[in-house]
């Protein structure tokens, strides 16, 4: 089944891997966003991600979805973390699995664009030297922006 | 939800702001009433003429109406959560 969440507590990898293991299934492709301790040039302490969370976690649902059918298999496992984080943690954990390595990639591929293009979530970033900036971010690409007008 | 009605004629919405757009505005949350048939842009117009941070605003940001994304021309309904959604950065 597919599973998603958006959440709080802190991620460990292998129970998204569990989720999606199945014995047919020789691929499980597990993708890891972690923090990092620079982004421009600026040192950074931690980062703090804040969620319009009710849709973040309907709009991951449906990139899993999506994830699931370009795959080819329902072993679709996603997770996005809120709140602050240091260097190093995990903010977001992606595992697909799949009985071929190249779906396995695809699925997995898909879902992290899809988030980095329209999940409503936003990053505060904190740095060394104490001061604190949104980051600017990407417009979101919707399917509402890319579909033809029409009345509803 | 627990929204109460409008006036007959007027619909009631709620207007959800996040992250840069909050600060920028100093509201996270805002109840609006509205004449029947109002588009979401001609609800970002209205906020906009209210001035201050909400003439800050982007012109035409990514709005989300019940917690898919929207387009301008979307008629709003009683009841409805709109939120406009700053440039994200998840991943």
């Amino acid at each position: 089944m597919p599973w998603w969440e958006v959440t709080t507590d802190p991620i460990d990898p292998a129970v998204l891997q569990r989720r999606v293991a199945m014995p047919g299934n020789g691929a499980v492709s597990l993708f890891l966003g972690t923090v990092r301790n620079v982004n421009e040039g600026r040192g950074v302490r931690a980062v703090e991600y804040e969620a319009y969370g009710e849709m973040a976690s309907e709009e991951l649902g449906r990139i899993v979805a999506e994830a699931a059918a370009l795959a080819g298999t329902d072993r679709v496992a996603a997770v996005h973390r809120v709140g602050r984080l240091g260097v190093g943690e995990a903010s977001v954990a992606i595992a697909v699995s799949s009985p071929h390595r190249a779906d396995a990639f695809a699925g997995a591929r898909h879902v992290i664009e899809e988030i980095k293009r329209r999940l409503p979530i936003w990053k505060r970033e904190h740095y060394v030297d104490g001061r604190s900036e949104w980051l600017s971010g990407t417009e979101p690409t919707t399917a509402a922006a890319r579909a033809p007008e029409a009345p509803l | 939800m627990s929204l109460r009605r409008g006036p007959p004629g007027r619909l009631k919405v709620t207007v959800l702001l996040f992250a840069s757009y909050r600060e920028l505005v100093g509201v996270e949350s805002l109840a609006v009433s509205l004449p029947q048939s109002t588009t979401v842009g001609t609800l970002l117009a209205e906020l906009r003429r209210r001035g201050g941070g909400w003439a800050r605003l982007p012109t035409a940001p990514a709005v989300a109406v019940n917690r898919s994304y929207s387009r301008d021309t979307t008629e709003l309904a009683d009841g409805d959560e709109v939120a406009l959604i700053p440039p994200v950065a998840g991943g």
